[in-house]
């Protein structure tokens, strides 16, 4: 039985705690009697038998929806889209999630006579995936029948002719898809859902849409009024995703919806990374030494070994549940069950919220983890990790450790580069760059080109990470960075510190000499749910 | 006159021998004239030869200890694992990639079985064996018996021994399910170990495969273990029946879904459903996957047996199995 997270109030004989710091780690002594930690559950259960659990799903629909079964008719044409690289983190050990479940929808697509289908990765505005990726995602069978005839592709969201203007909502946001997921009789969605900000409308209303259509929720203010966009019911971000999903649904597209949840076992239980996901006090002898050789080693090597080592890291998660039928029941279920493993619950906010950040974020897979997606992980993604408030109390302090290197994948984050150089060395005001940067970034012809034919995110793409920033810089009074690169740190804005001790004193210039701090120790990851 | 000792009278070994040998006594003299090679050539005769029967006594039948009856149970002990881990990991499988380069399709299919299972694979060459031995992921493969036919492999205790110690096979009859095959076999298989067969009962004659007899159905459903059907393309063109000098070919190996028997299914049509899923994956092999479930699901997957024609025609349509797998394609331009 997999022991629920909880909060530890750490006193004079708690241990040094494990704070992930890129592709390495640290552990800090944190002061006791006025520190608490959030210890992430241990993996639930997974599904005993995944592939019949996925046939059941299929074959017995939630919501208003029909079986697949009677869904698919010959002559029909077929969209399956499928949540990309982002999904999961890191990358699951063969086979992919994705995989079962397109397999078993072709399965009965194929007893059915379609005939028509194609297979679209919904990547919105990220960047396309390798050959490698989606036969990781979907299975060499998979990928062997379908890409060579051009009929597994990524979604192009600057194809003007292959997206379709489907309609506006009441508050005026176009809504515009990819074309032939539009045309289709029917679009299945085969979503993995990490944290509960995944699925539902999102993945067709932004995975297969284009820029014109993202940019209406992709901005400073509905990011501003998401708190947080993890909580489906007080994040704009969805509000807008659904108003959208609705005018999808009035316009006569049918999405069978497919999401599934997986356990947070990132490390393993077994292998010198399994100490990874034990809490300290019961680290072993063996458990020790591997942390102590592992530090070492990774502290000698050179960041690009200690990439290709991490980013080498495939997760033994493994699905928890599958529920497949109409978009809206699904989610609610898959929501719940994403909680079941996620939620801990935290109560009060305390002045200081740490966190360690590790080397993957939804945009690095396979890439470098720079210092605009640094600070998108922890004031983006872990500070956005909580249900009813924050675990920092507003002007609080958030510190992060991490190398923030100024380092960037060429191929990958060519407009990143620029701007760091040209945006946030001019300002980091969200609201200003929006209004005074942003469209000529996004409509840049050759970050376009690059886009589209190479594999780089798109121009747009490190404004909206810096927006994802947003809600944390509007809540908080200070961010510090441990052991970062001085100037990246500056020029995020961010005030950089060698140690936490350091931070800590630094801190205490804004909340105070005796200020509390909550240490967020995610990964795996955990979902504060604050009263 | 010469005070010359005279001379011995020139006489040869083999005379003195045969000479000895009318003497009617003291033989023995002749004995140490004979070689000592030829001594210990007839102590040997003489130990391997099988004593006469007196007239009117009736003979025993004795009971072979090679064939279906060898015991192989010395092959499951931990040295000779040891010895088979040095000499499949050792010499096989580095022989076998670079006879056979083996392609492995479908392995992730494996991802949720535990336990033992029966690993059912068509049959074209002597290189079968040896190639899955190389490509059956861990943890089966170094956890495996085969069913080896017991004429051939255990015909005598040379063979026997050999085939026990490196490909870790157990007798099997090939006409008819013994008592004491499939016995050996159910205790094994509920003992943890699993099983590579080849119902097909043996190698191809013509490159096209025979009907599957019952053995690993039956299996299957005596111990309640999935059979993993497998097929093998190209082992014919290394090793084919009836030649003895391997040549390089490229293979490939294709696991399926496991097959969990049905509620009060007999062997009979379990077996049928093993071919059926070994003729989709010879399909997918030579198409491609989605082809493959298509043609499965219309009921329309080539069959393994080949078209009922003359010997040269089936021989010519075996062309049209080429596979046919698309090669890698170029991001499409914008």
């Amino acid at each position: 039985m997999p022991r629920p997270g909880f909060v530890l109030d750490v006193d004079r004989s708690t241990p040094p705690i494990l704070f992930h710091h890129g592709e390495g780690f640290r552990l800090e002594r944190l002061p006791a009697g006025r520190s608490r930690v959030i210890y992430p559950s241990e993996p639930i259960e997974a599904l005993k038998n995944p592939d019949a659990a996925i046939r059941d799903a299929l074959v017995n629909p939630i919501g208003d929806s029909e079986p697949l079964t009677a869904l698919l008719k010959p002559g029909m044409k077929l969209t399956i889209a499928f949540d990309d690289i982002s999904l999961p983190l890191p990358p699951m050990k063969r086979p992919d999630i994705r995989q079962r479940v397109i397999e078993a929808v072709l399965d009965l697509a194929a007893a059915a006579g379609v005939d028509d289908v194609m297979l679209i990765a919904a990547l919105a505005l990220h960047r396309r995936m390798t050959e490698a990726e989606l036969r990781h995602a979907v299975g060499d069978r998979v990928y062997d029948a379908f890409a060579p005839d051009g009929r597994l592709i990524n979604h192009d969201a600057e194809d003007p002719d292959n997206l379709l203007y489907i309609g506006s909502t009441e508050q005026g946001e176009e809504v515009e898809i990819n074309k032939r997921a539009a045309d289709s009789d029917l679009i299945i969605y085969v979503n993995i859902n990490l944290v509960s900000m995944d699925g539902g409308w999102k993945s067709t209303a932004t995975g297969l849409a284009s820029y014109r259509s993202l940019r209406h929720h992709h901005n400073v203010r509905t990011m501003q009024h998401s708190k947080s966009f993890m909580d489906q019911h007080k994040s704009e971000l969805h509000s807008a995703n659904w108003r959208m999903g609705k005018v999808l649904r009035d316009s006569g597209i049918k999405v069978f919806q497919i999401e599934t949840t997986m356990n947070n076992n990132v490390f393993g239980t077994e292998g010198p990374m399994s100490v990874l996901q034990k809490r300290e006090w019961e680290w072993s002898l063996k458990d020790r030494v591997t942390m102590a050789g592992m530090k070492t080693a990774l502290d000698l090597m050179p960041s690009r070994t200690k990439r290709s080592i991490f980013q080498g890291w495939q997760a033994p998660h493994a699905m928890t549940s599958v529920q497949a039928g109409e978009v809206e029941a699904v989610h609610k279920l898959t929501t719940e069950n994403v909680y079941k493993q996620h939620l801990v619950q935290v109560e009060g906010q305390t002045d200081i919220l740490t966190m360690g950040l590790p080397y993957i974020s939804p945009y690095n897979v396979n890439s470098i983890l720079n210092p605009i997606l640094v600070a998108c992980l922890g004031l983006g993604y872990f500070f956005n990790l909580y249900r009813g408030k924050p675990p920092v109390r507003e002007g609080g302090v958030v510190i992060m450790s991490h190398p923030t290197p100024w380092e960037f994948h060429p191929v990958h984050h060519p407009s990143y580069i620029d701007f760091f150089e040209q945006v946030l060395s001019v300002t980091t005001d969200p609201l200003r760059i929006e209004a005074e940067f942003e469209k000529s970034f996004a409509e840049d012809e050759w970050y376009r080109h690059l886009y589209r034919t190479s594999y780089a995110y798109h121009g747009v793409h490190p404004f909206y990470m810096w927006y994802w920033c947003s809600h944390a810089l509007q809540h908080v009074g200070e961010v510090i960075i441990v052991g970062g690169d001085v100037r990246a740190v500056r020029r995020l804005g961010f005030k950089p510190a060698s140690t936490l001790q350091d931070a800590l004193e630094m801190a205490s210039d804004v909340v105070g000499r005796d200020a509390t701090i909550t240490h967020l120790h995610n990964p795996p990851i955990l979902m504060a749910d604050v009263s | 006159m010469s005070n010359a000792t005279p001379s011995r009278m020139p006489i040869t070994r083999k005379q003195a021998t045969k000479l000895i040998r009318k003497l009617p006594v003291n033989r023995s003299v002749g004995n140490s004239v004979v070689r000592r090679g030829g001594s210990i050539g007839r102590i040997v005769k003489t130990l391997l030869t099988e004593p006469t029967v007196p007239n009117g006594v009736k003979v025993l039948a004795k009971e072979s200890k090679v064939g279906a009856n060898y015991d192989t149970d010395w092959a499951r002990s931990y040295p000779a694992r040891a010895a088979r881990v040095l000499l499949v990991e050792g010499l096989v499988r580095p022989v076998i990639d670079i006879l056979a380069t083996p392609t492995v399709y479908g392995d992730d299919r494996l991802t949720d079985i535990e336990g033992p299972v029966v690993f059912a694979a068509n049959h074209h060459s002597h290189i079968d064996t040896p190639l899955m031995l190389s490509v059956i992921p861990e943890p089966w493969r170094h956890h495996l018996f085969i069913g080896a036919a017991a004429d051939y492999f255990f015909g005598n205790q040379i063979t026997s021994t050999l085939s026990a110690l490196v490909i870790g096979a157990i007798p099997i009859e090939r006409t008819k399910v013994t008592r004491n095959s499939a016995d050996q076999a159910a205790v094994l298989l509920d003992d943890g170990w699993s099983m590579l067969i080849f119902p097909e009962g043996g190698r191809s004659p013509d490159g096209w495969g025979q009907q599957f007899r019952g053995g690993a159905a039956y299996l299957s459903l005596r111990c309640n273990v999935p059979v993993v059907p497998v097929h093998l393309e190209g082992t014919g063109k290394v090793l084919r029946k009836g030649k003895n000098v391997p040549r390089l070919h490229p293979t490939s190996v294709t696991f399926g879904k496991p097959i969990m028997p049905n509620e009060g299914e007999d062997s009979r049509h379990l077996a049928i459903r093993i071919e059926e899923a070994v003729a989709a994956l010879a399909d997918e092999s030579a198409t491609d996957w989605w082809q493959a479930r298509r043609r499965a699901a219309a009921g329309e997957t080539p069959s393994l047996h080949g078209p009922e024609a003359g010997s040269w025609r089936r021989s010519w349509s075996l062309d049209d199995r080429k596979r046919t797998r698309k090669g890698k394609r170029n991001w499409p331009e914008v």
